[in-house]
């Protein structure tokens, strides 16, 4: 391997552990609610485009930094998905049909309804929010100056990773530490036993889906400095999302880590070495590849080694 | 302490308790017997709030707690050891007990109660940061008793406590039950293992087809013949 080639490899995996930083952070909201509510939340990229066109107008209106942004879209979306949940969902729920999947093809309907709402109120056009720092980069050289070969790391992109890091990482601590989070994660695994336990799980189930939606809207700070943003942006990062959390393993956050690590990872790889328009393509044999090999996911091999089972 | 009026309960169109009524004094242990599909369970479930009765009373400490949302009831000092353990399997043992007391002054008091359920316990002490999902069965059911003492219940209801579990260790469970007791606090045992909770039932209550067939303290009851061809099978 030469020294151009193992810049371009390192290059790739650098650029794909950035992305897969930002899917996680998308993906765990998904991942979130489906734990809690046992649905699959179709309107999830459509949330984060909301979170992506609250950093948009605050930056082009009023000079806000996007990742300060991040402030005020986390609770805005948790407030909007406060109220999808109370208003929409639940009411739902509670309807006995045939079909089981009436709330997720709400969600689908929620999504669409957002998605039109964006074109109406700031029209089909392509956005973007062109910050000072959009080209700017950190060259391995700038550190090591003998360095045998030379890497960049795009500052937009490594600063967005190191938020989404920091988020995910104070939601580990929520979840772990305290007994909001327990509570959550009680519902999760058992909701009868969460009942017993003097848990609301009505309550967590609309704080969770609060908590999912604003984690996508942080994710959509995130990603604007780097994406062109249009209304119909969310449906990709739905699918994103929706084929980390399968292959991660439905409702757990660790597994949606992991597997935000390896699509993004992979579909850097396969934008490399294939072509940039096959990376959709990558994900879609992931997906595949994850539905027939693993088909409880990645955390179901985490559980056989620990419970043995 | 515990006085059940005249309940029934339905799963959709199908009728599964009749009529029952039944009372729980304040420092007894009450056990509620019967075969499998009695209804027993359901009883429990009832009082709990997760099943909701569709005629007759509940009342808990003179107040009527059948209309209660079932998470309300932890706070009245109710507390439900379910059936089949029913543990957060991928928590750790000290985050289940910590889930046992969410509420009110069992909050304040964790820490203490903790070291209560330890002592009582020692082994869960030994593997507080394990997964409760990794644990032996009577592991397990110690687990899911010490998480219902978390709670300070001044009732306890445990639902087939020895489900599953080697007669060593459903012995040692029922001693725990005893010692539960003479710390005060007041027992409504549901059982198939007859023999064993008649033996330490002050009153015994046993249940057919949802319906209350007979009566009486525990010692009586080990005596009496219908019970003794029914379910002890000598």
């Amino acid at each position: 391997m030469t020294s151009v080639q193992l810049e371009v490899l390192l290059q790739t995996i650098i650029s794909g552990i950035f992305l897969g930083g930002l899917y996680a952070l998308l993906a765990i909201g998904m991942t979130l609610i489906m734990g809690v509510m046992k649905i699959i939340n179709l309107a999830h990229g459509e949330l984060m485009m909301v979170g992506m066109y609250i950093a948009y107008a605050l930056f082009s209106y009023f000079q806000v930094d996007p990742y300060l942004s991040v402030f005020i879209a986390a609770p805005v979306l948790f407030g909007l998905g406060v109220i999808l949940q109370k208003f929409l969902i639940n009411p739902v729920m509670k309807v006995e049909s045939i079909l089981p999947e009436n709330q997720v093809i709400l969600t689908v309907g929620i999504g669409m309804v957002l998605a039109n709402l964006a074109t109406i109120f700031f029209a089909s056009d392509y956005r973007s929010t062109p910050v000072s720092y959009a080209t700017k980069a950190w060259y391995l050289s700038d550190f090591w100056k003998s360095s045998p070969i030379e890497l960049s790391i795009s500052f937009p992109w490594s600063v967005s990773f190191l938020i989404a890091l920091l988020i995910t990482a104070i939601l580990w601590f929520f979840l772990t530490k305290t007994d909001l989070g327990k509570s959550i994660r009680a519902t999760a695994q058992d909701n009868d036993a969460a009942l017993l336990m003097g848990i609301n799980v009505n309550r967590m189930r609309v704080i969770t889906f609060g908590l999912g939606s604003s984690l996508v809207g942080a994710a959509g700070c995130l990603f604007i400095p780097i994406y062109y943003l249009y209304p119909d942006i969310g449906g990709q990062f739905t699918l994103i999302a929706f084929v980390i959390t399968i292959l991660g393993g439905l409702g757990s956050t660790v597994g949606a880590i992991v597997g935000g690590l390896i699509l993004g990872i992979f579909e850097s790889l396969t934008a490399t070495y294939v072509g940039m328009g096959w990376a959709p393509v990558g994900r879609f044999i992931i997906f595949i590849a994850a539905l027939i090999f693993i088909p409880g996911g990645i955390v179901s091999l985490f559980r056989k080694l620990r419970f043995g089972r | 302490m515990l006085e059940i009026r005249n309940i029934d309960v339905c799963y959709g169109d199908v009728q599964v308790v009749w009529d029952v009524s039944f009372s729980v004094q304040s420092g007894e242990i009450a056990a509620l017997i019967g075969a499998n599909g009695a209804g027993k369970s359901t009883i429990l479930k009832t009082i709990s709030g997760i099943v909701k009765p569709s005629g007759g009373k509940i009342i808990f400490d003179g107040k009527e707690i059948n209309q209660m949302e079932p998470y309300d009831l932890i706070e009245t000092g109710l507390a439900h050891v379910p059936e089949a353990r029913r543990l957060f399997v991928e928590m750790t043992v000290e985050e289940n007990l910590d889930l046992g007391s969410l509420k009110g002054n069992a909050k304040k008091l964790r820490e203490e109660t903790k070291t209560m359920v330890y002592e009582l316990f020692p082994r869960l002490k030994e593997r507080r940061k394990q997964l409760a999902g990794t644990l032996s069965g009577g592991e397990q059911q110690m687990v899911a008793i010490g998480r219902g003492l978390m709670s300070k219940p001044k009732l306890i209801m445990f639902d087939e406590p020895s489900l599953g579990l080697a007669p060593i260790l459903v012995r040692d469970i029922f001693e725990v039950i005893k010692t539960i007791r003479s710390e005060g606090m007041t027992i409504l045992i549901v059982e198939q293992n007859v023999k064993l909770s008649l033996a330490i039932a002050d009153k015994a209550y046993v249940l057919a087809s949802g319906k209350l067939v007979m009566e009486g303290t525990g010692a009586t009851l080990l005596d009496n013949e219908h019970i003794k061809t029914a379910y002890l099978g000598v």
